[in-house]
């Protein structure tokens, strides 16, 4: 069975808007963030609420929960908890039905839970607010509830803090505060996007499997195709405020209707690796046993040390991807980092174009620089906001004596090779979208003609479709310029699809280092394994609306 | 636990050693001869002698400073040019009611500060929080003197509720004591309540805006709880911080509003110490005040983690 | 901007006139006043009626008459003249005292901040040096290098120099970790030139703020110290001066401290106002909240 097939055209409503439209008035023109939207959910039914950022996805939860931000209102429609209307109701009476009868847990399970109470306390308290048990009772539900959320050591974590846990336990925490009333619907918006793939897959059959039990309605919002395939019975797809679509799942998946879906769908990057390319001779870079090792030292106590990059080496050709992949915490990014020289490695050679730049001094390091771009993670940041964006593409060209002119009419080709207006290099950064600022940091990388570009999870902040994008833009730029290009990533889809070499790090160490179609199709590692396994939606040929041909490895039991 | 304390202690001692090093050449460091500065233009040779003879001027530097610290660390302050009794036991005899007040002013400024700042946050832009932002606002512009003087002027000369000025003991009934301690305290406080409120005003906003307040709110608790509970245990590190830093400015107030209230505490001391040019004295002071200011500011860093489990020991 | 809420009592409409947070109506009053009291001070000389420091035995003590509008202090000299000229140096002290610690704070804190080995020695000599009340250090100052303006102004220069280092080396530190800074490293930059085209303009913003706010909390520390006597000479008429004599004659005659009171407390206020109003526009978290 690839999906839910359940069927709840018999089962009570639980939650039903009909018609909900959510503005602005105090905007001038009062624009409209939820234009007359309609959404059905049942009981015991799961209904996935997917779109990129700025659909209106979380409005959608918010205006349910009546804890829409002061300068948003509802203006028409209604929401119906059981038949019951809970727009009319005062605040009073919404503050009862929360937690009670609608529960809701959100994305950052770091910042989600208050840091300075005991989650134990955080979960009683609920109960405190709602019921008129006494303490023991309350004691003991909380617990057996923590139980229920499989939390391992349910003595101690019921007296810790939120920091002392795991970013998964503190997920389960939360589950277990929105589930200890067994409310009539539990709103989910994006609780596993914060989390590792491995962490998620577990949180997702948790909410599964509490669901069950207990019959609850659930209203899962999220931003990944391969999570509602693994999760939904029915799916709406949000655009601009609107349902563009919505329909059970595999109905949606096999044909989709809307354009909007078609895209949104095709933009998903497989998981079956893409075709391997010839093998290149000439290494641009190659990487021996680098280690890097955190702390030690410390003046009156001595600090734990941290074994972060442990014995990495590899060899990249020119012209090539080397992907690394991994958890939070796996090394990945110090691995990059220490390549880049932005932190010194504690041992092992980085030979650039035949050269060891792993002890170089600053100013020796120089001349090497321009060789080693760099793209980060978030493009709010790596831009600097006081410049235009001439003035950051043509900061590299002029360090290194390039004139003025010259750097000018390079920056004002490469706008045009990134796919943005000439007239983009006057502006500045908070006037271009989270992509396009991605592709004007590729740009300022490439100014420099380097040998290697070291992308540091350089799509993983955007939108599946303008990922897409930025994913071809790098493909195009490798294949133009002979770049190669080191692609550190947590996603194996992504990887999947840029990388022809892959390095699986865990916990600081390389466990898996082979061809792309070899570690994603048959890997050797268990720890490969499991996060292929735990990879959402693997079962699924997203762009080509069907299955996968065929899935190599064991189905998990 | 126990380790957490000591580190923070000897972190301290540097601090203290410094103080004591700039203190001691503020005076060496200052172009002339210290021996004339101190004693002024119209001084006699024998007087500049007795006073470098006083204070161990004829020394080397290096030594001058051992002997002083030596002098320091026994609880020695130096002797007064003026009254030639020594200043550690002048200090004790006008502390009593300098610490008083000074313990009356930080009760009355947090009990009404803290409320105010939580007022104003939650009433975000309201009637409430523009009338807390204007008195913090002015508690920042009026001289604490001037402020002194206006409360002079309507409660005790214009309504006749409190004593013009002078100054009760609390040994003699705690009706007596405030009676004259009020206005002072009062006075006093205005700058540290325009502080305090301030301060918890911005770390409320700041901590309203967060996840887990809207999380309290998903589960259904009333403003009281989220305020409270939720939001001002969260807050608290900073609050407590500037109560800290905000000691210095009660420092200086106490020396301004023990002159306007004619109180006989080490603030007048102060002043009488400059207006007869005793350096001794001033020098004490410095140094006594900013061991305080170093004492509750490491009193105040080890109640963090009594308010936040993430600060640990 | 942000949209302002709707009213919710009958005083909003004049509370939201006095609005502090933005460049609303209060903080172009604060401008306003700030710029009338700037003006009357420079032009003191050629508006001032009387000589501020002409005494006439026979007019002491006077309240408001014929070519005194505010009346005359003990010596028979105009207050209004006084209030006046008083202000020039007290602005001066303020503004020096704001420049100099700014200039001073930049460059520590810059050292601090980019260099970790000079950072603890640094940081360390900053704490102590704000563990000195300001007020008691500027006394000491002041006692020991005489009561010229030079002193008073290094003497409240030097406690401020701490904040001022402190802050710049907090927005030096974060920025060193922005991403767009790691950037600049890969692509070559070097390191004097990243300080002075990256991390100095980040410090310019809050430094301009803070440069008020130490503008105003000068202008006051020049009152105490004058009030406590331990400031410029008393001959020369600062707005502290002239409240310290009047100290004697507070109860016959109160607007001896009221008028300068009056004109500091609401020069000050006005910085302050306009410092916050340069906060809440300069502070990007408030605008994301506002927005």
């Amino acid at each position: 069975m690839l999906f839910k097939t359940r069927n709840f055209d018999g089962a009570p409503v639980a939650l039903q808007a009909r018609n909900l439209t959510v503005s602005l008035p105090e905007t001038p023109g009062n624009p409209q963030v939820l234009k007359g939207i309609d959404v059905t959910i049942r009981q015991g039914e799961t209904v996935c609420l997917v779109g990129e950022s700025g659909s209106g996805k979380s409005v959608t939860s918010l205006a349910i929960m009546g804890l829409l931000p002061q300068a948003l209102k509802v203006a028409t429609g209604s929401i119906t908890l059981q038949g019951q209307d809970l727009l009319p109701l005062s605040q009073a009476q919404m503050r009862q039905l929360r937690a009670a009868r609608v529960a809701m847990i959100f994305q950052e399970p770091m910042t989600a839970l208050n840091p300075v109470l005991r989650v134990g306390d955080q979960i009683m308290e609920v109960m405190e607010l709602h019921t008129d048990l006494p303490v023991a009772e309350r004691r003991a539900r909380a617990r057996a509830i923590m139980e229920q959320v499989h939390l391992p050591d349910v003595d101690r974590i019921f007296r810790s803090y939120p920091h002392q846990l795991s970013g998964g336990q503190r997920q389960r925490i939360m589950i277990a505060m929105a589930l200890v009333l067994e409310p009539v619907l539990l709103i989910a918006d994006e609780p596993t996007t914060a989390l590792d793939v491995t962490t998620q897959k577990q949180i997702l059959s948790l909410i599964d499997e509490l669901q069950q039990k207990h019959g609850t309605a659930v209203l899962f919002i999220t931003h990944d195709m391969g999570v509602v395939a693994e999760i939904a019975d029915t799916v709406y797809v949000m655009k601009h405020g609107e349902i563009v679509e919505h329909g059970p799942i595999e109905t949606l998946l096999r044909q989709p209707r809307a354009e909007y879906t078609r895209k949104l769908l095709s933009a998903v990057p497989s998981l079956s690796p893409r075709a391997a390319r010839a093998v290149a001779d000439n290494t641009v870079l190659r990487v021996e046993s680098l280690n890097k090792i955190y702390g030690g030292g410390g003046i009156l106590k001595k600090l734990p040390q941290a074994h972060a990059a442990k014995d990495v080496t590899f060899t990249l050709p020119r012209g090539r991807t080397l992907g690394i992949v991994g958890e939070s915490g796996s090394g990945k990014s110090t691995v990059a980092r220490c390549i880049m020289r932005l932190i010194d490695p504690t041992s092992g050679r980085i030979m650039l174009d035949g050269t060891d730049i792993a002890d170089l001094s600053r100013r020796a390091l120089r001349p090497h620089r321009q060789k080693l771009q760099v793209v980060f993670q978030d493009p709010m940041r790596s831009l600097n906001p006081r410049w235009t964006i001439a003035e950051s593409l043509i900061e590299g060209p002029l360090n290194y004596g390039t004139p003025r002119r010259e750097a000018l009419a390079e920056a004002a080709r490469l706008m045009g090779v990134v796919g943005l207006p000439q007239d983009a290099l006057a502006r500045y950064p908070h006037q271009f979208s989270g992509g396009q600022r991605q592709r004007i940091a590729i740009a300022r990388a490439v100014m420099m003609r380097p040998d290697v570009l070291v992308a540091d999870e350089a799509v993983s902040a955007l939108d599946v479709s303008v990922q897409a994008q930025v994913l071809d833009l790098l493909d195009q730029l490798q294949r133009d310029l002979g770049i190669a290009i080191v692609f550190i990533t947590h996603d194996l889809r992504v990887a999947a699809q840029i990388c022809d070499e892959v390095i699986v790090m865990q916990r600081g160490a390389v466990v898996e280092h082979g061809p792309a179609d070899r570690v994603l199709s048959t890997p050797a590692h268990s720890y490969t394994r499991a996060l292929i396994d735990a990879a959402p939606g693997r079962f699924w040929d997203f762009h080509n609306f069907r299955e996968l041909p065929k899935v190599n490895h064991a189905e998990p039991a | 636990m126990l380790g957490y304390i000591l580190r923070r202690i000897l972190a301290v001692i540097p601090v203290m050693l410094l103080v004591a090093v700039f203190v001691f050449l503020l005076l060496r460091l200052t172009p002339g001869d210290p021996a004339a500065i101190i004693a002024g233009d119209m001084a006699t040779p024998a007087q500049l002698e007795r006073i470098r003879e006083a204070m161990g001027l004829n020394q080397p530097l290096h030594i001058q400073f051992v002997t002083w610290l030596g002098q320091l660390l026994r609880g020695d302050l130096g002797v007064s040019l003026i009254s030639n009794t020594p200043v550690a036991s002048m200090i004790a005899d006008r502390i009593g009611p300098t610490f008083a007040i000074a313990i009356l002013t930080i009760l009355m400024s947090v009990a009404m500060a803290v409320p105010m700042g939580v007022l104003a946050a939650w009433k975000h832009r309201s009637g409430a929080d523009y009338a807390v932002m204007t008195f913090s606002v002015l508690g920042f512009s009026v001289p604490v003197f001037v402020i002194g003087y206006i409360f002079i002027l309507i409660f005790s000369l214009k309504l006749g509720w409190f004593p013009v000025q002078g100054y009760t003991p609390i040994s003699r009934g705690l009706g007596a004591f405030l009676s004259n301690a009020f206005l002072p305290a009062l006075t006093l406080s205005t700058i540290y309540i325009a502080l305090i409120a301030r301060m918890t005003r911005a770390n409320m906003l700041e901590v309203l805006g967060e996840d887990y307040i809207r999380t309290a709110r998903a589960k259904g608790a009333p403003e009281r709880t989220v305020l409270f509970r939720h939001a001002l245990k969260n807050a608290a590190v900073p609050i407590l911080t500037v109560i800290g830093t905000g000691f210095a400015l009660l420092i200086g107030g106490v020396v301004v509003t023990e002159t306007v209230f004619n109180i006989p505490g080490i603030g007048r001391l102060t002043v009488d110490a400059i207006l007869a040019r005793d350096y001794p004295v001033i020098q004490a002071m410095i140094l006594l005040t900013s061991f305080l200011y170093v004492l509750v500011n490491l009193l105040i860093d080890l109640s963090y983690s009594f308010f936040d489990p993430r600060i640990r020991y | 901007m942000s949209p302002v809420p709707p009213p919710t009592s009958a005083m909003q409409p004049v509370l939201r006139a006095l609005r502090l947070p933005q460049f609303g109506w209060g903080s172009k009053i604060a401008a306003l006043v700030l710029a009338v009291i700037v003006v009357l001070t420079l032009l003191a000389q050629w508006i001032a009626p009387h000589d501020p420091l002409a005494m006439n035995p026979l007019a002491r003590l006077k309240g408001p008459i014929e070519g005194h509008p505010l009346g005359t202090d003990n010596f028979g000299r105009d207050i209004f003249s006084r209030v006046l000229i008083g202000g020039q140096l007290s602005l001066i002290i303020g503004i020096a005292t704001a420049v100099v610690s700014v200039l001073i704070g930049l460059v520590i804190g810059m050292v601090a901040g980019f260099f970790r080995t000079a950072d603890a020695i640094i940081m360390r000599m900053m704490d102590a040096l704000m563990a000195i009340p300001s007020i008691l250090l500027a006394i000491a100052l002041v006692a020991l290098n005489g009561p010229s303006v030079g002193s008073v102004i290094a003497a409240i220069t030097i406690p401020e120099i701490p904040r001022v280092v402190r802050l710049v080396r907090a927005v030096v530190l974060a920025a060193r970790e922005e991403p767009y800074v790691e950037a600049a490293i890969a692509l070559g930059t070097s390191m004097p030139k990243i300080l002075v085209r990256h991390l100095v303009p980040n410090t310019l913003a809050p430094l301009i703020v803070q440069g008020t706010y130490i503008l105003a909390s000068a202008i006051l520390t020049e009152a105490i110290l004058s009030f406590l006597g331990a400031g410029v000479s008393t001959e020369t008429p600062t707005w502290g001066n002239i409240m310290a004599e009047g100290r004697m004659f507070f109860r016959i005659k109160p607007e001896l401290i009221l008028y300068p009171g009056l004109a500091l407390s609401l020069c000050i206020l006005s910085i302050n106002l306009l410092g916050d109003a340069a906060r809440d526009m300069l502070d990007p978290r408030l605008k994301k909240r506002a927005g």
